[in-house]
């Protein structure tokens, strides 16, 4: 039988506000165990929680990012269950009325083709502490500097039809939250996490079959790996004439399988109710027209612009676009060479992306500035160096050892473009090689590329590779 | 509407709370009847009508994103059973 996955994901963005979402305690990652959690975050009696205006602000960015309704009044509610990193008991989140509803995002699929993802709901929530559960004589150590962080819960229409477009979905999301700003994306970190609802069905059946939540997926490769194994085992069973059971399961990377996280006789049941601690948040039209004026340009516009403007392929324009950053380097090496669009998106694209993955930089962290890589292209453009030689300019600019004006001179790697100077030396290596003259004339026209490499050779490289190609088969042909 | 037994059983765990079997008829009973005291709401036309989500009719007031808190762990640790290496100790909890 034909089987049709369908997916639907709920992504936690943490948002990268300053303070917690109810307490004014810090949230800076990485500090001391407890010493960024205040009595509101430890869950003390008489404590009250207040709403921080920066993670409103950032959930509407979000709503309006992806044409959302914002909500002009939504209410929090106590999501309750115990475990000791929730000290309160219950995580503060909305249920019923979210601050974001019915929007939608755009993502490619392989084949070219775009498909738009619904999104169900965004709603601002509470991240709980941390449990550690190395040895400590038995116990279990609770960091709380977690608890109360502020998160923006993303939840999908089950609009997907297999791991890729998830991914390509999850990756779509996770560049928006950083082109607005909300949200670091720092998946090791736990900024921007996932869990995928799973189910089959067969192909042309309307209702969805029993669904499965698989839990802990924090990577790309993880959210495509769990889904693909989590597919083939509710096939398994159905084919095998059982029935999949609807829980909770975990992933586990070092086994690459799910397992099974909660029985379903501890379902959990949240009772969830409005909170009292707070009153129902109201977002003024203005509000909302306020952060309207503070979105940059966001990417599906970005890239948009670059193949219209630049004249680049979707894909190139894709891969430009992927964060803000990359977009605004391509600009400025566009800019500084003079215009020449896509031999800076190959530049950008293939040279500087590798150096960047091989020593794991960011491009913000990049050794060779937008400025020098673009006066680098500008020489190959007024053929001071072959593409060839920019290679090992641009080499020797990642080694710290100048701008590529400056190694170009220390260097000695100005291109040769005096026809007599190169077809001395033409003449030069066809003395020497008169056997395989003789073979080339005789037919033999791969030689060609032969006594092309013996000219650069004899030149190191400097030989106007356009002009040499001209020059040689003038000469060869006799 | 009322409650069984079993409901009420599986109430007191949900809220971790250890009900004796011998009461646990009585809470059926009691529970029942607050349901049934509440259901007269029901007979209200609530038609157009906003759910109520607080008591007071306000709206929430917003803090600015400035850190006023301090570190006061030690404060803290100093009510807690037992503390290691500034962490909270509880019970083991594996899921």
């Amino acid at each position: 039988m034909e089987w049709e996955t369908v997916i639907g994901l709920e992504i936690h963005a943490q948002l990268a506000t300053q303070t917690k979402i109810f307490s004014g305690a810090a949230t800076a990652y990485g500090a001391e165990p407890n010493t960024q959690a205040c009595l509101i975050d430890l869950g003390m009696p008489g404590v009250l929680p207040v709403l921080n205006e920066e993670a409103v602000r950032m959930a509407v960015k979000l709503g309006l990012a992806i044409g959302a309704e914002v909500a002009p009044r939504s209410v929090f509610a106590r999501k309750n269950y115990f475990y000791p990193d929730l000290p309160k008991g219950y995580q503060i989140s909305q249920y019923e009325l979210p601050v974001v509803a019915r929007g939608t995002l755009e993502i490619e699929l392989e084949d070219g083709e775009t498909k738009t993802i619904g999104v169900t709901r965004a709603h601002l929530e509470e991240d709980a502490g941390k449990s550690l559960h190395e040895d400590f004589h038995g116990m279990s150590g609770i960091d709380l500097n977690r608890a109360g962080t502020p998160l923006l819960e993303i939840v999908s229409e089950p609009d997907m039809r297999s791991a890729k477009e998830a991914v390509a979905y999850m990756k779509k999301l996770h560049t928006l939250v950083r082109y607005l700003e909300i949200c670091d994306g720092n998946m090791q970190e736990g900024s921007f996490r996932c869990d995928a609802n799973v189910s089959v069905r067969p192909q042309g059946q309307h209702k969805f079959g029993t669904r499965c939540e698989i839990k802990n997926l924090n990577s790309f490769r993880y959210v495509e790996r769990a889904i693909n194994y989590e597919v083939e085992r509710q096939i398994a069973i159905i084919e095998g004439g059982g029935a999949v059971v609807q829980e909770t399961r975990l992933y586990d990377p070092n086994k690459d399988e799910t397992r099974s996280m909660r029985s379903k006789e501890e379902a959990n049941d949240y009772r969830y109710f409005p909170d009292p601690d707070l009153l129902p948040l109201e977002i003024a039209a203005d509000f909302v027209e306020t952060v309207r004026t503070t979105l940059p340009e966001l990417p599906d516009e970005k890239k948009h612009r670059f193949m219209t403007h630049y004249g680049l392929s979707a894909y190139d324009a894709g891969v430009l676009t992927a964060s803000r950053e990359m977009g605004d380097y391509y600009e400025q090496v566009v800019k500084v060479c003079g215009g020449h669009a896509k031999l800076a998106a190959n530049w950008t694209m293939v040279e500087l992306s590798a150096v960047l993955n091989r020593d794991n930089l960011d491009i913000a962290d990049s050794p060779v500035s937008a400025d020098m890589l673009g006066q680098m292209l500008a020489r190959i453009h007024d053929n001071t160096i072959s593409g060839k030689i920019a290679k090992d300019v641009f080499e020797a600019m990642c080694n710290g050892e100048g701008t590529a004006d400056e190694i170009i001179e220390k260097k000695g790697l100005k291109q040769i473009t005096d026809t007599g100077a190169i077809e001395k030396i033409i003449d030069e290596v066809m003395a020497a090689n008169p056997g395989q003259l003789a073979d080339y004339r005789a037919g033999k026209e791969k030689l060609f590329g032969f006594f092309v490499g013996q000219v650069m050779k004899a030149t190191g490289g400097k030989a106007n590779p356009g002009q040499l190609n001209d020059l040689l088969k003038k000469k060869l042909a006799g | 509407m009322s409650l069984s037994n079993e409901d009420v059983r599986k109430i007191a765990h949900l809220a971790r709370l250890a009900v004796r079997e011998e009461d646990i008829e009585g809470y059926a009973h009691s529970l029942s009847d607050i349901l049934a005291f509440v259901e007269q709401m029901s007979q209200v036309d609530t038609e157009g009508v906003l759910p109520m989500a607080h008591p007071q009719d306000a709206a929430q007031r917003l803090r600015a994103d400035v850190v006023g808190e301090t570190n006061q762990r030690e404060r803290h640790q100093a009510i807690a059973p037992a503390v290691e290496a500034g962490l909270y100790l509880v019970p083991k909890v594996i899921e």
